[in-house]
C-alpha cells in the first residue's frame, strides 16, 4: 500500500460505482432473499456434526487394534444415520431447492 | 548455542524458500501458464511480448498493478474496503505454513534428528488447514459488502454460500482420510500411505474432494461468484491496482495450497509410487541430501500436475447454473461423502 504517494485525480465519473458505464440506479444496500441465510444455518449444523466426526475417525485405528472396531463402527453409524435423517428432512422440506 | 543458531537459520531458510517459491515463482508462473494454455486452447498465441515466450508477463503486470493510481470509489465503506484484500492474503499465507513440502530430513547429516520440512510443525496440521482456508470467506464477504455495488454484493453472497456448502463436502471427504490414516498430522498421513496411496481405498472421497476444492477456490465450473458475463467480476468489481493484485495473488496461492492438500491426502505426498517406496528404490530420503531433494521435487511435480489440472478444467468446461451448483453440493456430494465414511469405517471395522 505504499503507492499512496502516487498522484490522485478523482472526479465524479471515475469514483462512481461500476455499472457498465451508465449511472447507477436504486439503493445499493437492498435487502436479499432469506435463502442465503437458510443455507448458512444448515451449514452450521452440518459443520458441527463434521467436527464431531473428526475425533471419532481419529481414534478409530486405536480402537481397531484393541479389537473394538465393530463397536466404534456402530457408534459412528448411528451418528451418521441421525445426520442423514437431518439431511433427508431438509431435502423433503425443499430447503435444498434453490429456485423455489 | 550454535545449535540454536542453526535451528533458527533452518527455520528462516524454510520460510524464505517456501514463501519465496510460492508467492514469487509459483503464483506468477501459474498465471503465465494459465494465459498460455488459454491461448493454445482458443487457438491464439497468448502472452509473447515480455521476456522469452512472454514468461515475464506476470512480472510486468505485477509492476503495473503496483504503480497504478490507488483509486478509492466514492460509495465504499473505507476501512473494510481496504481491509478485505489484506484479509484475503492472510489465510493463503497461513495455510502454507503447515504444509510439509518434503520428508523429514537431516539435510545430509547436518542435524542429529530428522527435521520436518514445514514451517510450523503442527500435529493438527490438517485441522489447521481446514480452519484457515475457510477464513477466506470473510475477505470475500467484506470485499463485496464494503464495495456498495450490486454486483459485488451478489457475487459475495454467491461466493460465501458456495464456499460454505462445498466446505461440508470437502470436510467429510477428509474425515475418511483421517479414518484411513488415524492421524491429523500431515507428515503422518503421508507416512501412512507407504503401503497404499489413499486414492485406492478412498477413491470415492477423492471424487468428492476434487469438485469441492474447485468450488472453494471459485474456479471455472464453479466460478459463479465471478461470472464475468452476469456479475462483471463479482466481489472485486470495485478493486483496482495492488488491491486487486492481492486478491489475484491469494487466489493462485490458495490453488497451490489445495493442490498440495490433494497430493498429501490422496497421492502419497512425496512417496515414490503406489506400493514402491523410495527405500525400495535404494534412495535414503531422510539422511542423504540428494534423496531429500529428489523427494521434494517429486512432491512438487505432483502438485504441478494438479495445478495444471485446474487450468485445463478451466478452459475446457462451461459454467454451471447457480441452482445446479447448490444442488450438486447438497444433494450429491454430501450424501456420497456420508455414505463413503460409512463404507470405509465398515470395511475397516470388520
Amino acid at each position: 500500500m505504499t503507492t499512496l504517494l502516487g498522484s490522485k485525480r478523482y472526479y465524479p465519473k471515475k469514483t462512481n460505482p461500476y455499472e457498465c458505464g451508465i449511472p447507477s440506479e436504486g439503493a445499493e444496500n437492498t435487502r436479499f432473499s432469506v435463502k442465503f441465510y437458510l443455507v448458512a444455518v444448515s451449514f452450521l449444523l452440518f459443520d458441527i456434526e463434521t467436527v464431531f466426526l473428526v475425533p471419532w475417525a481419529l481414534s478409530f485405528q486405536k480402537f481397531r487394534h484393541q479389537g473394538d472396531g465393530p463397536y466404534l463402527f456402530v457408534v459412528g453409524a448411528v451418528f451418521l444415520f441421525v445426520l442423514t435423517i437431518g439431511l433427508v428432512y431438509e431435502w423433503r422440506k425443499g430447503l435444498l431447492e434453490w429456485n423455489r | 548455542m550454535s545449535d540454536m543458531a542453526v535451528m533458527w537459520l533452518f527455520l528462516l531458510g524454510k520460510i524464505l524458500l517456501f514463501f519465496g517459491i510460492v508467492f514469487g515463482i509459483v503464483a506468477p508462473i501459474m498465471i503465465w501458464v494459465e494465459r498460455k494454455v488459454a491461448g493454445l486452447v482458443q487457438d491464439r498465441i497468448g502472452p509473447n511480448r515480455v521476456g522469452p515466450f512472454g514468461l515475464l508477463q506476470s512480472l510486468a503486470d505485477g509492476i503495473k498493478l503496483l504503480l497504478k493510481e490507488p483509486l478509492l470509489p466514492r460509495e465504499v465503506n473505507k476501512p473494510y474496503y481496504l481491509l478485505a484484500p489484506i484479509i484475503s492474503v492472510i489465510p493463503a499465507a497461513l495455510s502454507f505454513a503447515v504444509i510439509p513440502f518434503g520428508p523429514p530430513t537431516t539435510l545430509g547429516g547436518l542435524f542429529e534428528t530428522p527435521q520436518r520440512l514445514q514451517i510450523a510443525s503442527l500435529n493438527v496440521g490438517l485441522l489447521f488447514v481446514l480452519a484457515v482456508t475457510s477464513l477466506s470467506v470473510y475477505s470475500v464477504v467484506l470485499a463485496g459488502w464494503s464495495s456498495n455495488n450490486k454486483y459485488s454484493v451478489l457475487g459475495a453472497l454467491r461466493a460465501s454460500a458456495q464456499m460454505i456448502s462445498y466446505e461440508l463436502a470437502s470436510g467429510l471427504a477428509v474425515v475418511s482420510v483421517i479414518l484411513l490414516s488415524g492421524s491429523v498430522d500431515l507428515v503422518h498421513i503421508v507416512d501412512a500411505q507407504q503401503k497404499i496411496w489413499f486414492i485406492f481405498p478412498g477413491i470415492l472421497s477423492f471424487f468428492v474432494f476434487l469438485p469441492a476444492i474447485f468450488a472453494e477456490t471459485n474456479r471455472i465450473p464453479f466460478d459463479l461468484p465471478e461470472a464475468e458475463a452476469e456479475l462483471v467480476v463479482g466481489y472485486h468489481t470495485e478493486y483496482s491496482g495492488i488491491k486487486f493484485g492481492l486478491f489475484f495473488l491469494s487466489e493462485y496461492s490458495i490453488m497451490t495450497t489445495v493442490s498440495a492438500m490433494a497430493v498429501l491426502f490422496f497421492f502419497g505426498g512425496w512417496e515414490l509410487l503406489p506400493g514402491f517406496t523410495w527405500a525400495q528404490a535404494g534412495i535414503d530420503i531422510q539422511n542423504t541430501l540428494i534423496g531429500t531433494v529428489l523427494a521434494t521435487s517429486w512432491f512438487a511435480l505432483k502438485v504441478i500436475v494438479f495445478l495444471f489440472l485446474f487450468v485445463w478444467v478451466r478452459w475446457t468446461l462451461p459454467r454451471f447454473r447457480y441452482d445446479q451448483l447448490m444442488g450438486l453440493g447438497w444433494k450429491r456430494l454430501l450424501p456420497i461423502a456420508i455414505f463413503n465414511i460409512f463404507i470405509i469405517a465398515g470395511v475397516m471395522a470388520f
